[in-house]
Parts: structure tokens; C-alpha cells; sequence
């Protein structure tokens, strides 16, 4: 394959990455999905959209986020030069309130009240309950059953700030059942509901949508870095569900060529075991969910269960984005199992001071085993893009009810 | 070229009534009673067949069809067996059109190339595919009407005047009005809602017009049959299929048989309703 001039030129006006995303989405949806890629063309070249998302995001979300260098970590793995970009430190525990954000207000513009989105791991959920309190929005989230039980905080969170929680009880019950119930909503409901996509998937614009207002992570890293160490990254890495937290960060230095970036797919129980929600690694290009991507699915492309500890990367597909990035070389997909992210849960909270969300946990799992073959003078950034009060209930569950 | 499907249309216009369209999921509950079910349809007085591709994330439909298309596919229903499912129907019936309905990944992943070989092979009509708007028609459309498989569009209440022409410009065989925003088998349509839209696509088209979604009753048929060409039932019979089952989810003996009377039934009801011409 040639190697583009720019790895951030993405999506085309038909919203392809390459042989990803597009708008696989039913004729009902079709006149609102155009609508609301026009509000957002128009509300991204309007300075008074980007000095609403500016004030909100520095008096609300409490940004920018640091970025903290992990010294014990660093001395521990004896290699790269290890950073955190502190995404845990945002109101509601997550990364996902930057893109929550964005698509609040710009769901304000566009005059729609009835707010719906999907959750994993509970943290869109909270983010998306959380704005939608602030700014007098009705709020609808759908949750597979299994993560409902096992994010139970979450729940209590999202019912605390007003929000409805419907447990989704269809299919595997987990995040692909949330939102295809919450497909279901928006079809229903089309003239007055605004959804709010958690994570860089979706029919376009929702991939780069996200992507932009996710992208500010990587701009304050670039900044961050550049006023400690004079210099820029040599590599990043993330853990990857949909991939948002990872496409926050990661977009900024595409085309940095020098800069080797990863990301990190949840591999359960190992991807022999079929049991792991590694699509790029264990997967093959298919649609789902309104764009093509790499998919976890059987030979009659039938979608299949995914499995990982962690519910925000218990899910068989990945932006089309992430799928492009692939398919040029430009990202290395790592699999991460369960139990490695259950040692780098433990190691960064023993060592830091700061519990992982399990998610980010799979990053940490990936950077035990990377940052020991990088020379001192290599700096790495792992984006912790959540924080692991809510997981503390799986967590002791695997390690024999220690709690 | 005249296909199955236009011939039928061109019948029922001659005969001054308007269409029953019946849909079943293929495999539903297997796939020995799912063949015994299509070869019924036509009898009891199906004029059209639709019939579900089962696929595990069904986006629009609702309870009753994603029930069924994993009682299909927990019997071992696959996009191949429904070909053959389709071939053995027309061992027997060369002119009841069939048309696939479903979701583009299984097609996806067969290879969209041969699908539409061994579809028109089979026996197949038309396709009608719910997460292929006309942004995507180079994916499957305009292979399938160039393989000579009609691609029949959903046209919908939020299809406004501006983008119907867009949503007509590849459609062949008839046009399927959704004639709620919803999904499958969820609230009833207005019927008299229904036949003012039904008459605003007639503005754009000369091609037939079925209306589906939300029909259930032969009364609910005949009222909106009044205003289209056809009408669609679907979750109904599904639901039909179900009630019929078994303790363990196994068809029994009366499966065919309520099936055969409830299409018996609304065809009746589809078949009373006059239409001038069209
Ligand atoms: C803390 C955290 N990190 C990561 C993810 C995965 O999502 P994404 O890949 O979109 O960042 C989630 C999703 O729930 C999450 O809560």
C-alpha cells in the first residue's frame, strides 16, 4: 500500500477512511445524520461555538489535564521515560466529558431537548446524565444488563443526576446490545432526539465528530511535553473500545512520522481462546452500526460476542478510523488480556497512588511490557483516560474477593 | 425487462386491487417448517413474499422480528441456507416474486458479487437492505439492478420532498413506504397519514407503492391498503409463528396451519378493497 502525504486528511465528504465508516444507517435516520453534519461543519468554523466548548471545558471539566510524569512507574519498568495524561482528573472520572460536551451544545443548537446515548463501562452514561443535569436536558441512556450489574456505581450515579437507565436484556447484553437499543430510540424518536455517541463509531460525521472534540487531549499533550522536556513524544499509547480515548490522543502526531504510536485492544481471556474483544486483531472488515470497520463476527457475518473484564471495551467492533490506521501501518494494535490488565490495575495504583479504570488499565498492561525495551531518554505518553472507583467491584471479584 | 415482481404489480393494477405483501424470517423456527410456511403463503394469498435474512443486530426492527431471526439462527439458519430455502420455493412457484430483507453485513461478507449470482440463481427478485441509503448505492444497488435483482428503497415519513427524488432514482420494482418512524411491528399507522404520503411519492413515481411497519390486523390492512398498492404484514406473522411453538421452541402442528389463516384472513380483508386505476 502507498503511504499517504497526511494521515489526517480523514474522512472524505461521504465520511470513508479508506475502506472504513460511511453511513450504513436507515433511510429514517438519513435527513437527521445530514442535519446535524451541517450544524457541526457550521458550529466548527463559528468562534462563538469554540469559545463556548473553551469556557465550559476550563470552568467545568477543570481542564487542561496534566500531564504527570510517573517516576516510581518509570523506575520500576527501567526503560522509557513514562507520562500520564491525567484524563482521570476530568468532572465525571473520564475522557468521555470532552465529547460529551461538544455534542450537548451542539445538540442545543440544533433546538433538541430529549437527549439518548449507550454506555459501557457507565462513563459516557455519567458524562452524558451529567451535562444533560447542567443544562436542563432530558436524558435516556441504554446499558446492557450484564454491565448494569457489574458498573453498579455507575448506574446509581446516572440515576442520581436525573437520567433514565433502560438495561438492555437483548443479544449479549453488553455494550453492541446498548446501542443497538438505542438505534432503535433514535429511529422511534427522530424529531425531537439528539444522540450522543460515546466513542469514534457510528454513520459519519460521528467518527470525526468525536475524534475532534476528543483531539484537544493530544493538543495539550503536545504543549504539556514541550514545556517539560523540550521535545515531543517519541511513542503513545492508549487503550482502545470504540477508540476515542485513543484517537483523542493520538491524532495530533500522525503525521509526526518519528513518533510510533499503539493501541491497545482488550484480548479477554487470550485471543486463542475466541473469548476477547480484539477486532482488529481477531477480526475482519464488516458493517455494523453504521460503518464498516473491523468486526469480531462469524463466516455468515453474524455479529459475535465479545469478551473482556473490562465492560468499556466489551464490544466486537473499533472506529473506522482505528481500522484505517491499521490497514496503512500507521498504528500498531497491541492485545491485551484480562489478567494484564488486572497487573497493571494493581501495579500503577501500588506504585502512582492512582487506581486505573480498568480500561486504561490495558494500556498500563502494554506499557509493563514496552517501556523495558525504550532507552531512558524515550518518552512515552500513555493517556489514563479514566479513573477505577467504578471497577473496584470486578477487580476484587478476581482477585478473590479481597475487598 | 419484466421481473416477477412488476409482473405482479402490472396484475394487480389490472385487477383493481391492491397487494397483500406477507414477510417471514427465513429459517423460523427451521428450516424444513420455514419451506412448509413459504410454500403455503402464495395459497392463503400472499401476492408478494418478503423474506427476513436473519442477522444478529437488527437495528430496526422490533421484538417479535429480532426474536425470530435468532430462533433462525440458533436452528443453523445461514445467508446461504436462505438461498436454498428460495431455490426449493421455486421448484414449485415461478411467478410469487421473493425479495430478501435484511442487513448488508451478511451480504457484505458472502461477497457482494456472488451473492447477487447465486440470488438471481435462486430465484430471488429484489433486495431490500436497511442500512443502505441511496450514500451507499455503490455498495449493493447499483451492482444488484445491473445483475438484474430489482433493490427495492424504504422510503419514510422523514423523506421530505428534497431528498425523495434521490431515494427514487435507483428504486426498481416498487417503492416500501415505513409508514412510521419506528421500527418494526412497534405503533399503528394513520391510515389516512399514510395514504397522503403514499400520494406524494406517487408525485415523484410511477412505480408501485407497498406500505409496511405497524400492520397487524386484516382491519388495519384493508384501511390502509385503500390508499397503496400493497401492504405490508410482518411482525404479526411472526408473532404467529411463535404462539404455534412448542414448550422448546420446536414448530408444531399448528404452525403452517395458523400461519395459512391469518395470511387467509388479511388477504380476505386486502382483497375487498377496490382501486381505480392506477
Ligand atoms: C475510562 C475509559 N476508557 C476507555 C474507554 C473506551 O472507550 P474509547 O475507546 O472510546 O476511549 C471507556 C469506555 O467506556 C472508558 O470508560
Amino acid at each position: 500500500m502507498t503511504v499517504p502525504n497526511s494521515f489526517r486528511t480523514g474522512p472524505d465528504e461521504r465520511g470513508h477512511f479508506g475502506n472504513h465508516g460511511g453511513r450504513f444507517v436507515a433511510e429514517t435516520l438519513m435527513p437527521l445524520i445530514l442535519r446535524l453534519e451541517a450544524a457541526y461543519e457550521a458550529a466548527k468554523v463559528d468562534p462563538a461555538f469554540k469559545a463556548e466548548m473553551d469556557f465550559h471545558l476550563a470552568h467545568y471539566v477543570g481542564r487542561p489535564s496534566p500531564l504527570y510524569f510517573a517516576e516510581r512507574l518509570t523506575e520500576h519498568l527501567g526503560g522509557a521515560k513514562i507520562y500520564l495524561k491525567r484524563e482521570e482528573l476530568n468532572h465525571t472520572g473520564s475522557h468521555k466529558v470532552n465529547n460529551v460536551l461538544g455534542q450537548i451544545l451542539l445538540a442545543r443548537r440544533m433546538g433538541k431537548q430529549r437527549i439518548i446515548a449507550e454506555t459501557g463501562a457507565g462513563q459516557h452514561g455519567v458524562a452524558t446524565a451529567t451535562l444533560c443535569a447542567r443544562f436542563g436536558l432530558e436524558c435516556v441512556v441504554y446499558m446492557g444488563a450484564v454491565d448494569v450489574e457489574r458498573q453498579k456505581p455507575n448506574v446509581f450515579r446516572m440515576n442520581m443526576l436525573g437520567a433514565t437507565v433502560i438495561p438492555v436484556t437483548s443479544g449479549s447484553r453488553t455494550l453492541k446490545d446498548a446501542m443497538n437499543e438505542a438505534l432503535r430510540d433514535w429511529v422511534t424518536n427522530v424529531h425531537d432526539t439528539f444522540y450522543c455517541i460515546g466513542t469514534v463509531a457510528g454513520p459519519h460525521p460521528y467518527p470525526s465528530m468525536v475524534r475532534d472534540f476528543q483531539s484537544i487531549i493530544g493538543k495539550e499533550t503536545r504543549a504539556q511535553l514541550l514545556e517539560a522536556e523540550g521535545r515531543g513524544p517519541d511513542s503513545l499509547i492508549a487503550a482502545v473500545g470504540g477508540g476515542s480515548n485513543a484517537m483523542g490522543l493520538f491524532h495530533e502526531f500522525l503525521d509526526d512520522p518519528e513518533v510510533e504510536i499503539f493501541g491497545v485492544e482488550a484480548a479477554g481471556h487470550g485471543i486463542s481462546s475466541g473469548q476477547h474483544a480484539a477486532s482488529i486483531t481477531g477480526g475482519r472488515p464488516g458493517v455494523l452500526h453504521g460503518n464498516r470497520t473491523y468486526l469480531l463476527m462469524d463466516g455468515d457475518g453474524q455479529i459475535a460476542e465479545a469478551h473482556s473484564i473490562s465492560a468499556g471495551l466489551d464490544y466486537p467492533g473499533i472506529g473506522p478510523e482505528h481500522s484505517y490506521l491499521h490497514d496503512v501501518g500507521r498504528v500498531t494494535y497491541l492485545p491485551c488480556t484480562d489478567q494484564e490488565a488486572l497487573a497493571g490495575f494493581q501495579l500503577l495504583s501500588k506504585l502512582e497512588g492512582i487506581i486505573p479504570a480498568l480500561e486504561c488499565a490495558h494500556a498500563v498492561g502494554k506499557v509493563m511490557e514496552l517501556a523495558p525495551t525504550k532507552p531512558q531518554d524515550h518518552l512515552m505518553v500513555m493517556n489514563l483516560s479514566g479513573r477505577g472507583d467504578k471497577d473496584i467491584f470486578t477487580v476484587a471479584d478476581h482477585l478473590g474477593g479481597q475487598l | 425487462m419484466t421481473t416477477r415482481i412488476s409482473a405482479r404489480f402490472t396484475d394487480l393494477a389490472a385487477a383493481g386491487r391492491p397487494g397483500l405483501v406477507t414477510f417471514i424470517t427465513a429459517g423460523d423456527p427451521d428450516f424444513a417448517t420455514s419451506l412448509a410456511l413459504l410454500k403455503a403463503l402464495p395459497a392463503a394469498g400472499a401476492d408478494v413474499i418478503e423474506l427476513g435474512v436473519p442477522f444478529t443486530d437488527p437495528m430496526a426492527d422490533g421484538p417479535a422480528i429480532q426474536a425470530a431471526g435468532l430462533r433462525a439462527l440458533k436452528a443453523g439458519q445461514t445467508l446461504a441456507k436462505t438461498l436454498d430455502l428460495v431455490r426449493a420455493f421455486r421448484d414449485g412457484d415461478g411467478v410469487t416474486p421473493i425479495v430478501l430483507m435484511g442487513y448488508f453485513n451478511p451480504i457484505y461478507v458472502y461477497g457482494v458479487p456472488r451473492f447477487l449470482a447465486d440470488a438471481k440463481a435462486a430465484g430471488v427478485d429484489g433486495l431490500i437492505v436497511v442500512d443502505l441509503p441511496p450514500e451507499e448505492d455503490d455498495e449493493l444497488c447499483l451492482p444488484a439492478l445491473a445483475a438484474g435483482l430489482d433493490f427495492i428503497r424504504l422510503a419514510t415519513p422523514t423523506t421530505d420532498d428534497g431528498r425523495l427524488p434521490a431515494v427514487l432514482a435507483q428504486t426498481a420494482g416498487f417503492v416500501y413506504y415505513v409508514s412510521i418512524t419506528g421500527i418494526t411491528g412497534s405503533a399503528t399507522p394513520d391510515a389516512d397519514l399514510v395514504s397522503a404520503a403514499v400520494a406524494r411519492i406517487k408525485r415523484h413515481t410511477d412505480l408501485p407503492v407497498a406500505v409496511g411497519f405497524g400492520v397487524r390486523t386484516p382491519e388495519q390492512a384493508a384501511a390502509i391498503a385503500k390508499g397503496a398498492d400493497g401492504v405490508v404484514v410482518g411482525s404479526a406473522l411472526v408473532e404467529a409463528v411463535r404462539a404455534s411453538l412448542d414448550e422448546n421452541g420446536a414448530a408444531t402442528s399448528r404452525t403452517v396451519a395458523d400461519v395459512e389463516t391469518l395470511v387467509r384472513q388479511l388477504a380476505d380483508a386486502v382483497r375487498g378493497v377496490r382501486r381505480g386505476a392506477a
